[in-house]
Protein backbone atom coordinates (compact mmCIF):
# COMPACT_ATOMS: atom_id res chain seq x y z
CA UNK A 1 0.00 0.00 0.00
CA UNK A 2 1.59 3.22 -1.31
CA UNK A 3 -0.05 5.39 0.84
CA UNK A 4 0.37 4.74 4.99
CA UNK A 5 -2.02 5.42 7.75
CA UNK A 6 -1.20 9.26 7.72
CA UNK A 7 -1.98 9.80 4.22
CA UNK A 8 -5.59 8.01 4.68
CA UNK A 9 -6.06 10.59 7.57
CA UNK A 10 -5.36 13.33 5.72
CA UNK A 11 -7.19 12.63 3.28
CA UNK A 12 -10.39 11.56 5.39
CA UNK A 13 -9.90 15.00 6.93
CA UNK A 14 -9.65 17.11 3.93
CA UNK A 15 -12.72 15.41 2.58
CA UNK A 16 -14.64 15.67 5.72
CA UNK A 17 -13.46 19.47 5.56
CA UNK A 18 -14.43 19.79 2.03
CA UNK A 19 -17.79 18.82 2.50
CA UNK A 20 -18.67 20.75 5.63
CA UNK A 21 -17.27 23.45 4.06
CA UNK A 22 -19.60 22.93 0.87
CA UNK A 23 -22.97 22.51 2.93
CA UNK A 24 -22.21 26.05 4.63
CA UNK A 25 -20.86 27.64 1.56
CA UNK A 26 -24.62 26.87 -0.01
CA UNK A 27 -26.69 27.77 3.20
CA UNK A 28 -24.85 31.04 3.66
CA UNK A 29 -24.01 31.72 -0.41
CA UNK A 30 -27.14 31.69 -1.50
CA UNK A 31 -29.33 34.25 0.05
CA UNK A 32 -25.66 36.23 -0.26
CA UNK A 33 -25.88 35.45 -4.07
CA UNK A 34 -29.66 36.01 -4.14
CA UNK A 35 -29.19 39.40 -2.36
CA UNK A 36 -26.31 40.16 -5.17
CA UNK A 37 -27.85 39.34 -7.80
CA UNK A 38 -31.63 40.97 -7.09
CA UNK A 39 -30.40 44.33 -4.97
CA UNK A 40 -30.25 47.79 -6.28
CA UNK A 41 -28.50 48.91 -3.14
CA UNK A 42 -25.56 50.93 -2.74
CA UNK A 43 -23.92 47.91 -1.05
CA UNK A 44 -24.36 45.31 -4.00
CA UNK A 45 -20.68 46.45 -5.07
CA UNK A 46 -18.87 46.86 -1.79
CA UNK A 47 -20.13 43.49 -0.59
CA UNK A 48 -19.43 42.13 -4.30
CA UNK A 49 -16.11 43.06 -3.46
CA UNK A 50 -15.20 41.82 -0.56
CA UNK A 51 -16.79 38.33 -1.54
CA UNK A 52 -14.70 37.93 -4.89
CA UNK A 53 -11.35 39.06 -2.73
CA UNK A 54 -10.03 35.49 -1.97
CA UNK A 55 -9.95 35.16 -6.03
CA UNK A 56 -7.29 37.59 -6.12
CA UNK A 57 -5.68 37.55 -2.72
CA UNK A 58 -2.54 35.49 -1.54
CA UNK A 59 -3.94 32.95 0.72
CA UNK A 60 -1.46 33.95 3.16
CA UNK A 61 -2.64 37.10 3.39
CA UNK A 62 -6.39 35.56 4.30
CA UNK A 63 -4.81 33.22 6.62
CA UNK A 64 -2.94 35.80 8.57
CA UNK A 65 -5.92 38.22 8.92
CA UNK A 66 -8.05 35.13 10.36
CA UNK A 67 -5.06 34.18 12.86
CA UNK A 68 -5.04 37.56 13.94
CA UNK A 69 -9.07 37.56 14.12
CA UNK A 70 -9.80 34.30 15.75
CA UNK A 71 -6.35 34.52 17.71
CA UNK A 72 -6.31 34.84 21.74
CA UNK A 73 -6.22 38.55 21.05
CA UNK A 74 -8.56 38.82 17.99
CA UNK A 75 -11.64 40.17 17.89
CA UNK A 76 -13.48 37.09 17.17
CA UNK A 77 -11.36 35.05 19.26
CA UNK A 78 -11.71 37.63 22.47
CA UNK A 79 -15.53 37.07 21.88
CA UNK A 80 -15.33 33.35 21.62
CA UNK A 81 -13.16 32.63 24.17
CA UNK A 82 -15.85 35.29 26.45
CA UNK A 83 -18.13 32.66 25.66
CA UNK A 84 -16.57 29.71 27.46
CA UNK A 85 -15.59 28.39 23.88
CA UNK A 86 -11.69 29.05 23.66
CA UNK A 87 -10.00 29.92 20.26
CA UNK A 88 -10.87 28.21 17.54
CA UNK A 89 -7.22 28.72 15.82
CA UNK A 90 -5.19 25.53 15.09
CA UNK A 91 -8.49 23.27 15.13
CA UNK A 92 -10.73 21.47 12.70
CA UNK A 93 -13.68 24.18 13.34
CA UNK A 94 -10.75 27.12 12.60
CA UNK A 95 -10.08 25.15 9.34
CA UNK A 96 -13.99 25.56 8.42
CA UNK A 97 -14.14 28.99 9.22
CA UNK A 98 -11.19 29.59 7.09
CA UNK A 99 -11.91 27.24 4.16
CA UNK A 100 -15.29 29.00 4.01
CA UNK A 101 -14.44 32.71 3.68
CA UNK A 102 -11.52 31.33 1.21
CA UNK A 103 -14.14 29.36 -1.09
CA UNK A 104 -16.69 31.80 -0.50
CA UNK A 105 -16.73 33.12 -4.03
CA UNK A 106 -16.40 29.84 -5.38
CA UNK A 107 -19.91 29.60 -4.78
CA UNK A 108 -21.52 32.92 -4.70
CA UNK A 109 -20.64 33.68 -8.31
CA UNK A 110 -21.67 30.90 -9.93
CA UNK A 111 -25.14 31.08 -7.93
CA UNK A 112 -25.47 34.84 -8.37
CA UNK A 113 -24.41 34.18 -12.22
CA UNK A 114 -27.58 31.53 -11.96
CA UNK A 115 -29.93 34.10 -10.33
CA UNK A 116 -29.10 37.05 -13.18
CA UNK A 117 -29.49 35.02 -16.28
CA UNK A 118 -33.13 33.68 -15.18
CA UNK A 119 -33.92 37.39 -14.87
CA UNK A 120 -37.04 38.89 -13.60
CA UNK A 121 -39.69 37.44 -15.51
CA UNK A 122 -40.40 33.85 -13.74
CA UNK A 123 -40.65 35.46 -10.76
CA UNK A 124 -43.74 37.63 -12.33
CA UNK A 125 -45.69 34.68 -13.94
CA UNK A 126 -45.12 32.74 -10.58
CA UNK A 127 -46.48 36.12 -8.29
CA UNK A 128 -49.56 36.24 -10.97
CA UNK A 129 -50.16 32.57 -10.55
CA UNK A 130 -50.54 33.07 -6.83
CA UNK A 131 -47.30 31.78 -5.92
CA UNK A 132 -45.78 33.73 -2.55
CA UNK A 133 -41.94 34.98 -2.90
CA UNK A 134 -40.80 31.81 -0.90
CA UNK A 135 -42.95 29.10 -2.75
CA UNK A 136 -41.59 30.77 -5.93
CA UNK A 137 -38.17 30.30 -4.30
CA UNK A 138 -38.32 26.84 -3.73
CA UNK A 139 -40.61 25.51 -6.91
CA UNK A 140 -38.99 28.06 -9.79
CA UNK A 141 -36.05 29.83 -8.79
CA UNK A 142 -34.08 26.40 -7.32
CA UNK A 143 -34.78 24.45 -9.99
CA UNK A 144 -34.29 26.73 -12.65
CA UNK A 145 -31.04 27.33 -10.93
CA UNK A 146 -30.00 23.60 -10.98
CA UNK A 147 -27.19 24.35 -13.04
CA UNK A 148 -25.42 27.01 -10.87
CA UNK A 149 -25.98 24.96 -7.36
CA UNK A 150 -24.06 21.79 -9.52
CA UNK A 151 -21.48 24.31 -10.15
CA UNK A 152 -21.20 25.95 -6.88
CA UNK A 153 -21.14 22.89 -5.06
CA UNK A 154 -18.47 21.12 -7.52
CA UNK A 155 -16.16 24.43 -7.22
CA UNK A 156 -16.66 24.97 -3.58
CA UNK A 157 -15.69 21.24 -2.78
CA UNK A 158 -12.81 21.28 -5.09
CA UNK A 159 -11.29 24.65 -4.33
CA UNK A 160 -11.47 23.58 -0.41
CA UNK A 161 -9.80 20.67 -0.92
CA UNK A 162 -6.98 22.56 -3.20
CA UNK A 163 -6.24 24.65 -0.47
CA UNK A 164 -2.71 25.17 1.68
CA UNK A 165 -2.03 28.45 2.46
CA UNK A 166 -5.07 29.07 4.72
CA UNK A 167 -4.96 25.98 6.34
CA UNK A 168 -1.11 26.09 7.29
CA UNK A 169 -1.42 29.40 8.23
CA UNK A 170 -4.58 29.27 10.69
CA UNK A 171 -4.82 24.88 11.17
CA UNK A 172 -1.23 24.30 11.33
CA UNK A 173 -0.47 20.77 10.66
CA UNK A 174 -1.53 18.18 13.45
CA UNK A 175 -2.51 15.13 12.07
CA UNK A 176 -5.94 13.85 11.94
CA UNK A 177 -7.22 17.43 13.17
CA UNK A 178 -5.53 19.86 10.56
CA UNK A 179 -3.00 17.83 8.81
CA UNK A 180 -5.18 17.94 5.13
CA UNK A 181 -3.95 16.39 2.32
CA UNK A 182 -2.22 19.60 0.18
CA UNK A 183 0.09 19.77 3.95
CA UNK A 184 1.01 15.94 4.14
CA UNK A 185 2.12 16.35 0.28
CA UNK A 186 4.23 19.73 1.91
CA UNK A 187 5.83 17.29 4.32
CA UNK A 188 6.49 14.59 2.43
CA UNK A 189 8.92 17.11 -0.01
CA UNK A 190 10.34 18.70 3.24
CA UNK A 191 11.35 14.82 4.73
CA UNK A 192 12.33 14.15 0.70
CA UNK A 193 9.36 11.44 0.61
CA UNK A 194 9.02 11.62 -2.86
CA UNK A 195 7.36 8.43 -3.29
CA UNK A 196 4.85 9.10 -1.40
CA UNK A 197 4.53 12.54 -2.40
CA UNK A 198 4.15 11.42 -5.83
CA UNK A 199 1.06 9.36 -4.93
CA UNK A 200 -0.71 12.10 -3.10
CA UNK A 201 0.54 14.68 -5.38
CA UNK A 202 -0.74 12.27 -8.51
CA UNK A 203 -4.07 11.42 -6.96
CA UNK A 204 -4.74 14.97 -6.01
CA UNK A 205 -3.76 15.88 -9.97
CA UNK A 206 -6.43 13.18 -11.08
CA UNK A 207 -9.00 14.24 -8.60
CA UNK A 208 -8.70 17.41 -9.59
CA UNK A 209 -9.10 16.88 -13.42
CA UNK A 210 -11.74 14.64 -12.79
CA UNK A 211 -13.87 16.69 -10.87
CA UNK A 212 -13.31 19.44 -13.84
CA UNK A 213 -13.90 16.98 -16.62
CA UNK A 214 -17.29 16.47 -14.88
CA UNK A 215 -17.78 20.33 -14.80
CA UNK A 216 -17.07 21.20 -18.46
CA UNK A 217 -18.78 18.46 -19.70
CA UNK A 218 -21.67 18.92 -18.10
CA UNK A 219 -22.05 22.69 -19.12
CA UNK A 220 -23.05 21.40 -22.61
CA UNK A 221 -27.17 20.41 -23.26
CA UNK A 222 -27.80 23.17 -20.32
CA UNK A 223 -31.42 24.52 -21.44
CA UNK A 224 -32.15 27.98 -20.69
CA UNK A 225 -35.46 30.05 -19.61
CA UNK A 226 -37.88 30.02 -22.64
CA UNK B 1 -70.88 43.83 -12.01
CA UNK B 2 -68.72 46.82 -10.17
CA UNK B 3 -66.63 48.15 -13.25
CA UNK B 4 -63.23 48.17 -12.66
CA UNK B 5 -61.66 51.72 -11.47
CA UNK B 6 -57.84 52.35 -11.94
CA UNK B 7 -56.09 56.08 -11.49
CA UNK B 8 -52.17 55.53 -11.67
CA UNK B 9 -49.26 57.98 -12.19
CA UNK B 10 -45.83 56.70 -11.96
CA UNK B 11 -43.05 58.38 -13.49
CA UNK B 12 -39.54 56.55 -14.99
CA UNK B 13 -37.32 58.44 -16.45
CA UNK B 14 -38.44 60.55 -19.54
CA UNK B 15 -41.60 59.53 -19.35
CA UNK B 16 -44.75 59.96 -16.98
CA UNK B 17 -48.15 57.72 -16.77
CA UNK B 18 -50.79 59.14 -15.38
CA UNK B 19 -54.19 57.56 -16.30
CA UNK B 20 -58.24 57.41 -14.92
CA UNK B 21 -59.72 54.51 -16.26
CA UNK B 22 -63.04 53.17 -15.55
CA UNK B 23 -63.49 49.96 -17.31
CA UNK B 24 -66.46 47.97 -17.79
CA UNK B 25 -66.53 44.46 -15.41
CA UNK B 26 -67.05 42.40 -18.68
CA UNK B 27 -65.95 41.74 -22.29
CA UNK B 28 -62.67 42.69 -24.08
CA UNK B 29 -60.81 46.30 -22.78
CA UNK B 30 -58.49 47.28 -25.08
CA UNK B 31 -55.75 49.13 -23.90
CA UNK B 32 -54.08 50.48 -27.58
CA UNK B 33 -51.46 52.99 -28.52
CA UNK B 34 -47.92 52.92 -30.03
CA UNK B 35 -45.09 51.40 -28.11
CA UNK B 36 -44.34 54.00 -25.21
CA UNK B 37 -47.92 55.23 -24.46
CA UNK B 38 -47.75 53.28 -20.95
CA UNK B 39 -49.64 50.53 -22.12
CA UNK B 40 -47.74 47.98 -20.49
CA UNK B 41 -47.14 50.08 -17.50
CA UNK B 42 -50.66 50.04 -16.72
CA UNK B 43 -51.06 46.47 -17.07
CA UNK B 44 -47.98 45.87 -14.85
CA UNK B 45 -49.45 48.40 -12.19
CA UNK B 46 -53.01 46.49 -12.12
CA UNK B 47 -50.86 43.20 -11.47
CA UNK B 48 -48.95 44.61 -8.49
CA UNK B 49 -45.68 44.02 -10.53
CA UNK B 50 -44.99 47.61 -10.62
CA UNK B 51 -45.62 49.85 -8.00
CA UNK B 52 -46.88 53.02 -9.34
CA UNK B 53 -46.09 56.69 -7.09
CA UNK B 54 -49.95 57.51 -7.12
CA UNK B 55 -52.50 54.74 -7.16
CA UNK B 56 -55.78 53.24 -6.64
CA UNK B 57 -57.02 50.11 -7.31
CA UNK B 58 -60.57 48.88 -7.34
CA UNK B 59 -61.67 45.67 -9.14
CA UNK B 60 -64.82 44.12 -8.59
CA UNK B 61 -65.26 46.37 -5.57
CA UNK B 62 -62.59 45.23 -3.71
CA UNK B 63 -59.66 47.96 -3.11
CA UNK B 64 -56.11 46.23 -4.49
CA UNK B 65 -54.18 49.55 -3.96
CA UNK B 66 -54.47 52.66 -2.09
CA UNK B 67 -51.08 54.54 -2.10
CA UNK B 68 -53.50 57.30 -0.11
CA UNK B 69 -53.01 54.53 3.22
CA UNK B 70 -50.20 53.00 1.91
CA UNK B 71 -52.24 49.88 1.18
CA UNK B 72 -50.74 47.41 -1.98
CA UNK B 73 -52.07 43.95 -2.36
CA UNK B 74 -48.85 42.03 -3.52
CA UNK B 75 -49.12 40.27 -6.85
CA UNK B 76 -49.72 37.03 -5.71
CA UNK B 77 -53.19 37.91 -3.78
CA UNK B 78 -54.20 39.78 -6.39
CA UNK B 79 -56.85 37.85 -8.68
CA UNK B 80 -55.54 38.22 -11.85
CA UNK B 81 -54.25 36.11 -14.76
CA UNK B 82 -51.43 37.46 -16.97
CA UNK B 83 -50.58 36.41 -19.98
CA UNK B 84 -47.14 37.87 -21.15
CA UNK B 85 -46.13 38.54 -24.30
CA UNK B 86 -43.98 35.82 -25.10
CA UNK B 87 -45.36 32.74 -23.26
CA UNK B 88 -43.10 32.84 -20.36
CA UNK B 89 -43.59 28.87 -19.48
CA UNK B 90 -41.50 27.43 -17.09
CA UNK B 91 -38.92 25.45 -18.79
CA UNK B 92 -38.67 23.00 -15.80
CA UNK B 93 -41.92 21.69 -15.99
CA UNK B 94 -44.22 20.41 -18.17
CA UNK B 95 -47.50 21.86 -20.11
CA UNK B 96 -49.39 19.99 -17.77
CA UNK B 97 -47.09 21.07 -14.91
CA UNK B 98 -46.97 24.91 -15.97
CA UNK B 99 -51.11 24.26 -16.39
CA UNK B 100 -51.59 23.06 -12.79
CA UNK B 101 -48.76 26.04 -11.70
CA UNK B 102 -51.44 28.34 -10.71
CA UNK B 103 -54.59 25.93 -10.42
CA UNK B 104 -52.69 23.76 -7.16
CA UNK B 105 -52.39 27.64 -5.58
CA UNK B 106 -56.26 28.27 -5.98
CA UNK B 107 -58.67 26.58 -3.36
CA UNK B 108 -60.75 23.92 -4.73
CA UNK B 109 -63.63 25.92 -3.83
CA UNK B 110 -62.87 28.59 -6.00
CA UNK B 111 -61.49 26.86 -8.65
CA UNK B 112 -63.79 28.55 -11.36
CA UNK B 113 -62.26 26.08 -14.14
CA UNK B 114 -60.11 22.90 -14.67
CA UNK B 115 -57.35 21.57 -16.68
CA UNK B 116 -59.72 19.42 -19.30
CA UNK B 117 -62.12 22.57 -19.94
CA UNK B 118 -58.93 25.14 -20.43
CA UNK B 119 -57.38 22.57 -22.86
CA UNK B 120 -60.36 22.27 -24.74
CA UNK B 121 -61.01 26.05 -24.73
CA UNK B 122 -57.19 26.26 -26.31
CA UNK B 123 -56.91 23.24 -28.06
CA UNK B 124 -53.65 22.25 -26.30
CA UNK B 125 -55.10 18.32 -24.53
CA UNK B 126 -52.75 16.90 -27.05
CA UNK B 127 -50.03 18.78 -25.84
CA UNK B 128 -50.00 17.94 -22.01
CA UNK B 129 -47.24 15.80 -21.04
CA UNK B 130 -44.49 18.21 -23.70
CA UNK B 131 -41.92 20.07 -22.49
CA UNK B 132 -42.71 23.89 -23.09
CA UNK B 133 -38.77 24.03 -25.50
CA UNK B 134 -40.68 21.56 -28.02
CA UNK B 135 -43.67 23.54 -28.79
CA UNK B 136 -44.13 26.07 -31.13
CA UNK B 137 -44.52 29.67 -30.49
CA UNK B 138 -48.53 29.55 -31.27
CA UNK B 139 -49.02 26.88 -28.83
CA UNK B 140 -46.73 27.78 -26.40
CA UNK B 141 -48.82 30.83 -26.14
CA UNK B 142 -51.92 29.32 -25.76
CA UNK B 143 -50.87 27.06 -22.87
CA UNK B 144 -49.47 30.35 -21.81
CA UNK B 145 -53.66 31.95 -21.48
CA UNK B 146 -54.67 28.52 -20.17
CA UNK B 147 -52.52 29.16 -17.74
CA UNK B 148 -53.29 31.94 -16.83
CA UNK B 149 -57.25 30.75 -17.18
CA UNK B 150 -56.36 27.85 -14.52
CA UNK B 151 -55.65 30.55 -11.81
CA UNK B 152 -59.61 31.34 -12.10
CA UNK B 153 -58.99 35.27 -12.20
CA UNK B 154 -61.25 37.51 -11.65
CA UNK B 155 -59.35 39.90 -14.47
CA UNK B 156 -57.32 38.48 -17.13
CA UNK B 157 -55.13 40.80 -18.23
CA UNK B 158 -53.25 40.38 -22.08
CA UNK B 159 -49.85 42.16 -22.87
CA UNK B 160 -49.91 42.45 -26.54
CA UNK B 161 -49.75 37.99 -26.75
CA UNK B 162 -50.17 37.62 -30.29
CA UNK B 163 -46.88 39.90 -30.87
CA UNK B 164 -44.18 37.56 -30.94
CA UNK B 165 -45.73 35.36 -32.92
CA UNK B 166 -45.86 35.66 -37.14
CA UNK B 167 -49.03 36.12 -38.82
CA UNK B 168 -50.12 32.46 -39.08
CA UNK B 169 -49.44 31.84 -35.48
CA UNK B 170 -52.14 35.32 -35.01
CA UNK B 171 -54.63 33.40 -37.27
CA UNK B 172 -54.54 30.21 -35.07
CA UNK B 173 -54.44 32.20 -32.05
CA UNK B 174 -57.54 34.82 -32.47
CA UNK B 175 -60.35 32.16 -32.73
CA UNK B 176 -59.54 30.95 -29.38
CA UNK B 177 -59.57 34.18 -27.73
CA UNK B 178 -63.13 34.91 -29.26
CA UNK B 179 -64.12 31.77 -27.60
CA UNK B 180 -62.80 33.01 -24.34
CA UNK B 181 -64.49 36.26 -24.96
CA UNK B 182 -68.07 34.27 -25.93
CA UNK B 183 -67.64 31.22 -23.33
CA UNK B 184 -65.89 33.26 -20.41
CA UNK B 185 -67.43 35.12 -17.93
CA UNK B 186 -64.45 36.54 -16.74
CA UNK B 187 -63.01 40.50 -17.63
CA UNK B 188 -60.23 40.70 -20.36
CA UNK B 189 -57.82 43.80 -19.92
CA UNK B 190 -56.39 43.69 -23.78
CA UNK B 191 -53.00 45.29 -24.19
CA UNK B 192 -52.17 45.45 -28.37
CA UNK B 193 -50.48 48.19 -30.59
CA UNK B 194 -52.66 46.16 -33.68
CA UNK B 195 -56.38 48.28 -34.71
CA UNK B 196 -57.13 45.14 -36.45
CA UNK B 197 -56.62 42.65 -32.88
CA UNK B 198 -58.15 45.51 -31.01
CA UNK B 199 -61.27 46.02 -33.99
CA UNK B 200 -61.83 42.13 -33.52
CA UNK B 201 -61.62 41.58 -30.32
CA UNK B 202 -62.09 44.88 -27.89
CA UNK B 203 -65.75 45.64 -26.43
CA UNK B 204 -64.28 48.97 -24.77
CA UNK B 205 -61.48 51.08 -26.38
CA UNK B 206 -58.70 53.09 -24.08
CA UNK B 207 -56.85 55.11 -26.12
CA UNK B 208 -52.97 56.04 -25.07
CA UNK B 209 -50.76 58.22 -26.41
CA UNK B 210 -48.00 59.26 -24.16
CA UNK B 211 -48.78 58.18 -21.23
CA UNK B 212 -52.74 59.85 -21.30
CA UNK B 213 -55.89 58.41 -21.93
CA UNK B 214 -57.12 60.66 -24.63
CA UNK B 215 -60.49 58.78 -25.01
CA UNK B 216 -62.53 55.76 -23.40
CA UNK B 217 -65.51 54.24 -24.56
CA UNK B 218 -67.77 51.49 -26.20
CA UNK B 219 -65.32 50.43 -28.93
CA UNK B 220 -68.01 51.27 -31.85
CA UNK B 221 -68.54 55.08 -31.15
CA UNK B 222 -64.67 55.15 -30.21
CA UNK B 223 -63.03 54.23 -33.52
CA UNK B 224 -65.91 56.83 -34.82
CA UNK B 225 -64.55 59.67 -32.91
CA UNK B 226 -63.20 62.37 -35.04
CA UNK B 227 -61.36 64.32 -32.94
CA UNK B 228 -58.93 60.89 -32.12
CA UNK B 229 -55.94 60.15 -33.95
CA UNK B 230 -57.25 56.79 -34.61
CA UNK B 231 -59.45 58.44 -37.07
CA UNK B 232 -56.46 59.81 -39.12
CA UNK B 233 -54.74 56.29 -39.80
CA UNK B 234 -54.91 54.32 -43.04
CA UNK B 235 -57.17 52.25 -41.42
CA UNK B 236 -59.42 54.02 -39.45
CA UNK B 237 -62.92 52.94 -39.88
CA UNK B 238 -66.17 51.87 -37.47
CA UNK B 239 -66.72 48.21 -36.57
CA UNK B 240 -70.25 47.69 -36.08
CA UNK B 241 -71.95 44.53 -34.51
CA UNK B 242 -74.57 43.14 -37.03
CA UNK B 243 -77.17 40.19 -36.58
CA UNK B 244 -77.70 37.60 -39.44
CA UNK B 245 -81.08 37.90 -40.94
CA UNK B 246 -80.81 35.72 -44.16
CA UNK B 247 -78.65 34.18 -46.60
CA UNK B 248 -79.26 34.07 -50.81
CA UNK B 249 -78.19 30.85 -51.68
CA UNK B 250 -78.00 31.59 -55.37
CA UNK B 251 -75.50 34.60 -54.83
CA UNK B 252 -73.85 33.40 -51.67
CA UNK B 253 -74.81 36.44 -50.35
CA UNK B 254 -74.96 37.01 -46.24
CA UNK B 255 -77.66 39.53 -45.20
CA UNK B 256 -76.96 41.33 -42.11
CA UNK B 257 -78.61 43.91 -40.02
CA UNK B 258 -76.89 46.82 -38.46
CA UNK B 259 -77.66 47.38 -34.77
CA UNK B 260 -81.23 49.02 -33.72
CA UNK B 261 -83.44 47.54 -36.63
CA UNK B 262 -81.03 49.44 -39.58
CA UNK B 263 -80.79 48.58 -43.11
CA UNK B 264 -79.37 45.27 -44.39
CA UNK B 265 -75.60 44.99 -45.11
CA UNK B 266 -75.23 42.21 -48.37
CA UNK B 267 -71.84 40.50 -47.69
CA UNK B 268 -70.06 37.93 -50.36
CA UNK B 269 -69.90 35.15 -47.24
CA UNK B 270 -70.98 31.73 -46.46
CA UNK B 271 -73.89 31.14 -44.83
CA UNK B 272 -74.29 31.77 -40.75
CA UNK B 273 -77.56 30.65 -38.79
CA UNK B 274 -80.21 33.84 -38.56
CA UNK B 275 -79.80 35.34 -35.43
CA UNK B 276 -75.84 35.07 -34.66
CA UNK B 277 -74.33 38.58 -34.44
CA UNK B 278 -70.90 38.66 -36.53
CA UNK B 279 -68.60 41.67 -36.43
CA UNK B 280 -67.98 43.60 -39.11
CA UNK B 281 -65.74 46.90 -40.34
CA UNK B 282 -66.09 49.29 -42.83
CA UNK B 283 -62.77 51.20 -44.15
CA UNK B 284 -63.45 54.87 -43.83
CA UNK B 285 -61.25 54.74 -47.22
CA UNK B 286 -63.88 52.16 -48.55
CA UNK B 287 -66.51 54.48 -48.17
CA UNK B 288 -67.81 57.27 -50.63
CA UNK B 289 -70.74 59.83 -50.54
CA UNK B 290 -73.42 60.61 -53.26
CA UNK B 291 -76.35 62.78 -53.16
CA UNK B 292 -78.49 60.27 -55.31
CA UNK B 293 -79.14 56.51 -54.55
CA UNK B 294 -77.02 55.59 -57.64
CA UNK B 295 -78.49 52.26 -58.34
CA UNK B 296 -76.98 51.53 -61.90
CA UNK B 297 -73.71 50.10 -60.16
CA UNK B 298 -72.00 47.26 -58.72
CA UNK B 299 -71.67 48.19 -55.44
CA UNK B 300 -73.84 46.73 -53.30
CA UNK B 301 -74.10 48.31 -50.22
CA UNK B 302 -76.03 51.78 -50.59
CA UNK B 303 -76.93 52.80 -46.88
CA UNK B 304 -79.26 56.57 -46.96
CA UNK B 305 -76.61 58.67 -43.63
CA UNK B 306 -76.74 62.02 -42.31
CA UNK B 307 -73.48 63.83 -42.18
CA UNK B 308 -72.87 64.45 -38.61
CA UNK B 309 -69.32 66.31 -38.57
CA UNK B 310 -66.37 66.72 -41.23
CA UNK B 311 -62.91 67.21 -40.51
CA UNK B 312 -59.52 68.32 -42.25
CA UNK B 313 -57.71 64.69 -42.64
CA UNK B 314 -53.54 65.03 -42.24
CA UNK B 315 -53.42 64.66 -45.66
CA UNK B 316 -54.41 67.98 -47.26
CA UNK B 317 -56.08 66.29 -50.47
CA UNK B 318 -58.70 64.25 -47.90
CA UNK B 319 -61.05 65.20 -45.69
CA UNK B 320 -62.94 63.07 -42.61
CA UNK B 321 -66.45 62.44 -42.61
CA UNK B 322 -68.29 61.01 -39.60
CA UNK B 323 -71.99 59.39 -40.53
CA UNK B 324 -74.74 58.62 -38.75
CA UNK B 325 -77.13 55.54 -40.05
CA UNK B 326 -79.75 54.63 -38.17
CA UNK B 327 -78.22 55.58 -34.85
CA UNK B 328 -75.00 53.87 -35.77
CA UNK B 329 -71.46 56.04 -36.72
CA UNK B 330 -69.75 55.55 -40.03
CA UNK B 331 -66.51 56.74 -41.27
CA UNK B 332 -65.78 57.68 -44.72
CA UNK B 333 -62.50 59.85 -45.84
CA UNK B 334 -63.17 61.80 -49.54
CA UNK B 335 -61.57 64.04 -51.31
CA UNK B 336 -61.51 67.57 -50.47
CA UNK B 337 -62.48 68.46 -53.92
CA UNK B 338 -65.61 66.31 -53.61
CA UNK B 339 -66.62 66.92 -50.20
CA UNK B 340 -66.53 70.65 -52.08
CA UNK B 341 -68.11 69.93 -54.71
CA UNK B 342 -70.68 67.81 -52.64
CA UNK B 343 -71.28 71.05 -50.64
CA UNK B 344 -71.19 68.86 -47.31
CA UNK B 345 -73.01 70.49 -44.64
CA UNK B 346 -74.07 68.72 -41.21
CA UNK B 347 -77.22 67.76 -40.83
CA UNK B 348 -77.46 66.82 -44.70
CA UNK B 349 -78.58 63.92 -46.07
CA UNK B 350 -76.99 61.61 -48.27
CA UNK B 351 -76.12 58.17 -49.43
CA UNK B 352 -73.19 56.40 -48.66
CA UNK B 353 -71.24 53.74 -51.30
CA UNK B 354 -69.83 51.07 -49.41
CA UNK B 355 -67.10 48.97 -51.56
CA UNK B 356 -66.16 46.82 -48.94
CA UNK B 357 -66.98 44.99 -45.88
CA UNK B 358 -64.82 42.85 -43.86
CA UNK B 359 -66.36 40.60 -41.23
CA UNK B 360 -64.32 40.20 -37.91
CA UNK B 361 -63.89 36.71 -36.89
Amino acid sequence: MPLDASDLGAIWLTLKLASLTTVILLIVGTPIAWWLARTRSWWRGPVGAVIALPLVLPPTVIGFYLLIALGPHGWIGQATQAMGLGTVVFSFTGLVIGSVVYSMPFVVQPLQNAFDAMGQRPLEVAATLRASPWDTFVHVVLPLARPGFVTASILGFAHTVGEFGVVLMIGGNIPDKTRVVSVQIFDHVEAMAYTQAHWLAGSMLLFSFLVLLVLYAGRRGKTGWS
Amino acid sequence: MTPLRARLKLTRDAFTLDVDLHLPGRGISALFGHSGSGKTSCLRCLAGLERASQAFVEVDGVVWEDSASGYFLPPHLRPVGYVFQEASLFPHLSVRGNLEFGWRRVAPRERKVDVEQACQLLGIGHLLERRPATLSGGEAQRVGIARALLSSPRLLLMDEPLAALDSSRKREILPYLERLHDELDVPVIYVSHALDEVARLADHLVLLEEGKAMASGPIGDTLARLDLSLAQGEDAGVVLECAVRGYDAHYQLLDLQLPGGGPLLRIAHPTRPPGSTLRVKVQARDVSLSLTQDCASSILNRLPVRVKACRAAHNPAHVLISLEVSGNPLLARITRYSADQLGLQPGQALWAQIKSVALLG
